[in-house]
C-alpha cells in the first residue's frame, strides 16, 4: 500500500534533494547537449521570452506586495508619521523606543517561552510518528485522519474552543482535574498561566502536522538497518536510539526550524483566547502582538515597522545558528 | 512489523493520544446544543438539551451566511489565482533557461524567508491607496501570488520525467503548449496537494482581512467569529456553535482530500 500511495512523495524527494535550480547538461527542458546553439540563437531567445513571460505574473505580484513592502518596511522603520500623513527621518528613534518600551521585556520573555514549549512538544510527535509507524495501514490512516483535524480546523474556531475548555470555573478541564482533587487555575485569565496554556494548544495543533513529515522520514529508512541490528542483538529502544533518530535528523531540524519561526510569530491566539478585555493581556503579549497593536490599533506604524525589522533580524539569525549547528547533529543519508 | 500481542500497547498510546485531539471537538459540539445556563452547571451536563436554536440564532444575530460566501469566494478566487500564477512560474523555474533565473528564484525565497509583519503594514497602505479597504478585491489582493506554492510546485516539475516534454518538442509543439497540454495534466497530484493546502490556508486565514475589512457583511469568518465573540463573551453555546460551522467545511474538505493534503505536506517537508 505504501508503495503505491507515496509515489509522488517519494520522487519529490528524490529530485527535491539536489540544490538549487542548476541542472546538468541534457537536463529536463533544453535541447540534446549534442546539438549545443551558438548563445543567442533564435531558439534560445523564444526560451528566455518564455521563461520571463512565465514568471511574469506573479512576479508583478510578488514586487508589489512583498518585495517592494519589505524595503518600505526597512525604510519606515527610520520614520515617524505626522498628523497628517507626512513622514519625518527620526533617524533611529524608533529602535530605540522599541527597546526602552516597559512591555518588552515581558513580551520578549513571552514569546520564547512560547517558542520553547513548541519546541518541547517535537519529542512527543516523534514518538507518535514512530508508534503510528508500527501499526498497519487501515489504522494508521484512521489515527493519521484524528492527529489531523486540529490542523485543518479554523485557528479563530479552535482559540475560542479552548477558551471555553479552559474557563476557571466552568471548564471543562478544571472539572476534569476536580476529579482527581486538583483546584485548577484560571488558565486564561491568570498571566502565570495563559502562555503554556496556548503553548499547549500549539502543541495540541501542530502534533499532526509534524507527525505527517516525521513519518514521510521514517518511511524513507531502510528496513535492513533495522533486520541487521536486531540480528546484531539490538532492542526496540536501542534501535530508536541508534537508528531511528539520527537517520530522522533532517526531518527533525526542518520542524525545529519551522518551529522557532512560527512559535516567534504567535499572534493569533493572544486575540482570539484572551481577547482584549481580558485582564491578563498585559502580561500575556507577544512581540507580533506588539506589532499588531502598534500597526493596527494605537498607529504608530514607525515603532510597528522597527518591530517588524527586528523581528526579521532575529528570526534571520536563529535560523542561520540553527543551520550552523545542523552539522553537529544532523545526518543526510 | 512486531507481532499482535506486542501491538495492542501501542494502540492504547495512540488511542489516548487520539482521544484529546478529538475531546475538544466534541466538546465544542456538546456546548453548542447546551442552554447557556447549562454551561454554568457544576458538574457539566455532558447529555444536553439539545438546542438547535443556537444554530439559528448563530445565523440570526451575526451575518453568518453572508460571510460564509465572503469566505468561499475568498478562497476559490486566491486558489484559482495561485494554482495558475504558480504553475507558470514553476515551470519556467524548473524546466526552462533564462538568464537571472536563478537570481530571481533566491528573491522569491527572500519572500519565504521574512516573517509576514514585514509586509503586512505596506501591503494595507497599498490596498488603502488603491481605495480597495473593505472590499473582496482588497481581501484577496495580496494572497493571488505566493512564493510558498511556486517553490512547491517547482519541487513537483522537477520531479517529473522529461521523455514527454521531448517527445512533444520533437513533434514541434511549443513552450506554452508543453506547458499546458502536456506539463499541466502530468503534475495534476502536485496541483491538486498546492490547491488543497491553499484552501486551508486562506479559509483559515485571520490577520490580513482582520486588518482590511470591517464592514461586517465584507468580511470573512474567521473575522466574524473574532466579532461574535466580542459580542456575547460569555454565550459559549452560541460561540461553540459559530466556530463548528466555520470551521466544518474545512474538516470535510480535508476528509475528501486527506491523502493530497498529506503528500502535499510531506512534499514540503523533505529537503
Amino acid at each position: 500500500m505504501s508503495a503505491t500511495e507515496s509515489t509522488p512523495v517519494a520522487a519529490g524527494r528524490a529530485t527535491g534533494a539536489r540544490p538549487g535550480p542548476e541542472r546538468g547538461p541534457g537536463s529536463p527542458g533544453t535541447r540534446p547537449v549534442a546539438g549545443r546553439r551558438p548563445r543567442f540563437s533564435k531558439a534560445h531567445m523564444k526560451e528566455w521570452a518564455w521563461g520571463y513571460a512565465m514568471i511574469a505574473p506573479l512576479f508583478v505580484g510578488l514586487f508589489l506586495f512583498y518585495l517592494w513592502p519589505i524595503v518600505q518596511s526597512a525604510y519606515f522603520s527610520f520614520t515617524s508619521w505626522g498628523a497628517f500623513g507626512g513622514q519625518q527621518w527620526v533617524g533611529f528613534q524608533n529602535y530605540s523606543s522599541f527597546l526602552s518600551d516597559p512591555q518588552l521585556p515581558r513580551a520578549a520573555w513571552n514569546t520564547v517561552k512560547y517558542a520553547l514549549i513548541i519546541l518541547a512538544g517535537i519529542p512527543v510527535s516523534i514518538v507518535f510518528a514512530a508508534l503510528m509507524n508500527q501499526v498497519s495501514g487501515k489504522y494508521a490512516s484512521l489515527y493519521r485522519v484524528l492527529y489531523f483535524l486540529p490542523v485543518v480546523s479554523m485557528p479563530a474556531a479552535v482559540a475560542m474552543v479552548w477558551r471555553w475548555l479552559y474557563n476557571g470555573d466552568y471548564g471543562l478541564i478544571n472539572y476534569l482535574l476536580s476529579l482527581i482533587g486538583i483546584h485548577g487555575p484560571h488558565w486564561v485569565s491568570d498571566d502565570r498561566y495563559t502562555i503554556w496554556a496556548m503553548g499547549l494548544v500549539g502543541i495540541w495543533s501542530s502534533l499532526g502536522y509534524n507527525m505527517i513529515i516525521f513519518a514521510a522520514g521514517l518511511k524513507n529508512i531502510p528496513r535492513q538497518y533495522y533486520e541487521a541490528s536486531s540480528l546484531d542483538g539490538a532492542g526496540r529502544v536501542r534501535q530508536f536510539f541508534s537508528i531511528t533518530l539520527p537517520l530522522l535528523s533532517p526531518s527533525i531540524f526542518f520542524v525545529s526550524v519551522l518551529s522557532v519561526i512560527g512559535g516567534l510569530q504567535m499572534f493569533d491566539m493572544v486575540l482570539m483566547m484572551l481577547g482584549k478585555t481580558n485582564p491578563a493581556l498585559a502580561g500575556s503579549k507577544t512581540i507580533a502582538y506588539l506589532f499588531y497593536e502598534d500597526a493596527f490599533v494605537t498607529g504608530n506604524q514607525g515603532l510597528a515597522a522597527a518591530i517588524a525589522v527586528v523581528l526579521t533580524l532575529v528570526l534571520l539569525a536563529l535560523t542561520a545558528i540553527q543551520f550552523r549547528l545542523q552539522k553537529r547533529w544532523v545526518h543526510y543519508a | 512489523m512486531p507481532s499482535r500481542q506486542r501491538l495492542w500497547p501501542i494502540h492504547v498510546i495512540l488511542a489516548v493520544g487520539a482521544a484529546a485531539m478529538v475531546a475538544p471537538f466534541l466538546w465544542q459540539l456538546i456546548t453548542s446544543l447546551q442552554t447557556t445556563g447549562e454551561t454554568t452547571s457544576v458538574p457539566p451536563h455532558f447529555l444536553p438539551s439539545w438546542q438547535w436554536s443556537n444554530y439559528s440564532q448563530v445565523f440570526h444575530d451575526t451575518k453568518f451566511a453572508q460571510q460564509f460566501l465572503n469566505s468561499v469566494s475568498q478562497t476559490v478566487i486566491r486558489v484559482l489565482a495561485q494554482v495558475l500564477f504558480c504553475s507558470m512560474a514553476a515551470y519556467a523555474f524548473a524546466r526552462l533557461r533564462f538568464p537571472g533565473r536563478n537570481a530571481l528564484f533566491m528573491l522569491m525565497l527572500a519572500v519565504l524567508m521574512v516573517p509576514s509583519q514585514v509586509y503586512l503594514l505596506p501591503q494595507y497602505q497599498l490596498v488603502q491607496n488603491m481605495g480597495l479597504l473593505n472590499t473582496l478585491a482588497g481581501v484577496v489582493l495580496p494572497g493571488l501570488f505566493s512564493a510558498f506554492g511556486t517553490f512547491m510546485l517547482r519541487q513537483f516539475f522537477m520531479s517529473l520525467p522529461n521523455e514527454v516534454e521531448e517527445a512533444a518538442r520533437l513533434d514541434g509543439a511549443g513552450t506554452f503548449r508543453i506547458f499546458w497540454s502536456v506539463m499541466l495534466p502530468l503534475a495534476k497530484p502536485g496541483l491538486i496537494s498546492m490547491g488543497v493546502l491553499t484552501v486551508l490556508w486562506s479559509w483559515n486565514d485571520l490577520l490580513w482581512p482582520l486588518v482590511v475589512v470591517n464592514d461586517d457583511s465584507k468580511m470573512p469568518l474567521t473575522v466574524g467569529l473574532s466579532t461574535l465573540q466580542g459580542e456575547h463573551l460569555t454565550e459559549y453555546p452560541l460561540l461553540m456553535a459559530g466556530s463548528l460551522l466555520a470551521s466544518l467545511p474545512m474538516i470535510l474538505v480535508f476528509l475528501a482530500a486527506q491523502r493530497r493534503i498529506t503528500e502535499g505536506i510531506a512534499l514540503t517537508g523533505t529537503k
